[in-house]
């Protein structure tokens, strides 16, 4: 078996580790040392796991009386130039959308883990897509959050270092969006053994007011110039950002003319889905966004342009094909294979679509 | 004769020299001169990190010169608890409305109060929602007409005002829990007296304070600011005693969280 990081240097020897545990160690290697949280299935490993290194490496683990206060300690945390996170499933992430909104509105960096679960309400804690849309239009007001959807355990732990970075050069909530099966799944991965790089200087953050004019961190404008200045400001910080932290896998996308295209665990299917479709004649390539804000709509454009058909294969009932959509503008046909509930979509299946449509 | 004149009353030097926005007859400006001047006293403006709620309390930050930051509603004390974690070495406070505290932020008070978090917490009562209107607050009195609650507030159907202090005292974890009012001299007096021992519950003794304070809001009350007044004294006090209602400060600081590079200990008590 090889490793994605195999003869990395910057990499020990691999490991097993689940999901949920792989944020906690790309969290932990990243710098974050304060953890705010409040129980939910499916993602309770990474609070547990956190109540015990939190301590370990010098850092502060509070389980909330809510996740709209959890959230809002993140915010503290923030202001204070601290490299703070928290994580919850879908339900918790929905109250927590509160606390996003103001964190982004305050122009503060925090890591937000979401270890999708089926909705909608109580729903079930089976793995899901379903807050796609909720993720990349998180909290309420005019700014984008960048959104990173890992594919593996290595990558739960891979972006979370990622994940912080982005946030403190955006100064914005950075949301990480993976899901029951990933949160739950042990894989073998590797953890970086190196430094990581020091964060940027926070000069805005509140720390007393000792030989330098006070900070003041708010989201409330009272003018409409002003408030829409800040929405500029905070969009530019964005824009200035997205072409260098957009990425995407791909996955034998060279001569394909069906693309495919999924994130995250559905992904997984759909790259067995390739395997299975060009024995049967088929040039099936997968495109697999890795960050959803920004959308690598460029290459899907490119990749479409080929295609005669464009599937978007998601846990979910039409979000992320939204976007590809968007991104093709109708140059080419885009499909959608959707299940929602906790259910998803096997290779077979994906394969028996793609042929279906294609008239065959 | 210029040599014997003496400053008897100036501003505090943390206050900034503005304008308030409060309306005539509102006692948000006393209570904002009050954590000024403890401010002052205990000599910890450039360790001060205030928390502005939302609400007419929010705009406490153009009034005092330290480091804020402004809450979401009625999360102020998850906002300070961040804070108070993360920064050790500084002093946290909040200053918050009832609606903000008493309403939409009930569960953030009493667990920060429980885990006696390291913060001081000021509580504005006036009884009503002030910057939305005048709306019912939790804290309305019986009987007491807001736009929301027309034929005056009634028990059945709206229950009975709250009495956040007496509520906290139950808890076994807060350090100093008091409520003043901010009506005649005496009072300002005895609320300044309380205002420096919620923060000293913080600075010297590791732990949480808080002090409530009833306030007026003539506009919304449907008063001039003399009736107001009155009413402070008549109606609010009769409801809400003034005094102390938690005063632990000579507990062993074991019983409060205590900071530091090895994460958190709580007391094994």
């Amino acid at each position: 078996m090889r490793f994605v990081h195999e003869g990395d240097p910057r990499y020990g020897e691999p490991e097993l580790l689940k999901g949920n545990e792989a944020i906690c160690e790309g969290a932990i290697w990243a710098g974050c040392r304060f953890f705010f949280g409040y129980p939910i299935t499916p993602q309770n490993q990474i609070p547990e796991m956190m109540s015990r290194r939190m301590p370990e490496v010098g850092g502060t683990f509070l389980q909330g009386e809510s996740e709209l206060a959890s959230i809002s300690m993140v915010f503290g945390a923030a202001a204070a130039g601290a490299r703070a996170m928290t994580s919850s499933s879908s339900p918790g992430i929905s109250l927590m959308q509160e606390g996003i909104s103001y964190l982004a509105g305050a122009e503060l960096p925090c890591v937000v883990v979401n270890v999708q679960r089926g909705g909608p309400g109580l729903g079930n804690i089976a793995g899901a897509q379903s807050d796609y849309l909720q993720a990349v239009q998180s909290g309420h007001g005019d700014m984008r959050i960048p959104v990173y959807a890992p594919g593996s355990v290595q990558e739960m732990y891979d972006l979370m270092g990622e994940a912080f970075e982005t946030a403190d050069r955006a100064r914005s909530p950075v949301i990480v969006l993976a899901d029951a099966m990933l949160g739950q799944m042990a894989e073998p991965m590797q953890r970086r053994i190196d430094e990581p790089p020091p964060p940027p200087p926070k000069p805005w953050a509140l720390t007393g007011a000792r030989g330098r004019p006070r900070n003041l961190l708010t989201s409330l404008y009272t003018i409409p110039d002003d408030l829409e200045a800040h929405n500029r400001e905070i969009d530019a910080r964005y824009q200035a950002l997205a072409t260098e932290i957009c990425r995407a896998a791909e996955y034998r996308t060279e001569d394909a003319d069906v693309l495919l295209v999924a994130y995250g665990v559905a992904s997984r299917m759909c790259q067995t889905a390739c395997d299975l479709l060009r024995d049967r004649g088929y040039a099936a390539g997968l495109l697999r966004p890795i960050t959803l804000r920004p959308f690598p709509a460029e290459r899907v454009v490119q990749l479409a342009e080929r295609a005669r058909l464009v599937l978007a294969v998601e846990m979910s009932m039409g979000q992320l094909v939204q976007d590809v959509r968007l991104a093709v503008l109708g140059r080419c046909p885009v499909e959608l294979l959707g299940r929602p509930g906790g259910n998803y979509s096997t290779a077979p299946d994906v394969v028996a679509q793609v042929i279906h449509l294609l008239g065959g | 004769m210029a040599e014997s004149v003496k400053v008897a009353y100036a501003a505090p030097e943390c206050m900034i020299d503005q304008t308030m926005h409060y309306c005539p007859g509102c006692t948000h400006g006393i209570a904002a001169r009050l954590v000024a001047e403890t401010i002052d006293e205990l000599g910890i403006r450039d360790r001060a990190i205030g928390i502005s709620p939302v609400g007419c309390s929010v705009y406490l930050y153009d009034y005092i010169d330290c480091d804020f930051a402004q809450a979401a509603h009625g999360r102020a004390p998850a906002v300070a608890t961040g804070l108070s974690r993360a920064l050790p070495d500084c002093v946290v406070f909040t200053y918050q409305g009832d609606g903000d505290l008493a309403s939409i932020g009930t569960a953030e008070i009493v667990h920060a109060a429980s885990r006696n978090e390291r913060m001081t917490v000021v509580f504005i009562n006036n009884a009503v929602f002030g910057m939305t209107q005048g709306q019912s607050a939790p804290t309305t009195l019986l009987g007491q007409r807001t736009s929301t609650s027309p034929r005056g507030r009634q028990a059945k159907g709206e229950g009975y005002p709250l009495r956040v202090s007496e509520m906290l005292a139950t808890l076994e974890g807060p350090t100093y829990v008091a409520r003043a009012a901010l009506g005649a001299p005496k009072y300002v007096t005895q609320a300044k007296r309380f205002m420096r021992r919620a923060f000293e519950a913080q600075v010297i003794h590791g732990g949480f304070g808080m002090l409530e304070l009833l306030s007026s809001c003539p506009t919304y009350w449907g008063m001039t600011p003399a009736e107001a007044m009155r009413w402070l004294e008549e109606g609010m006090m009769a409801y809400y005693p003034v005094g102390e209602f938690v005063d632990r400060r000579d507990r062993e600081t074991s019983g409060s969280v205590r900071e530091g590079g090895e994460g958190l200990r709580v007391s094994d008590r």
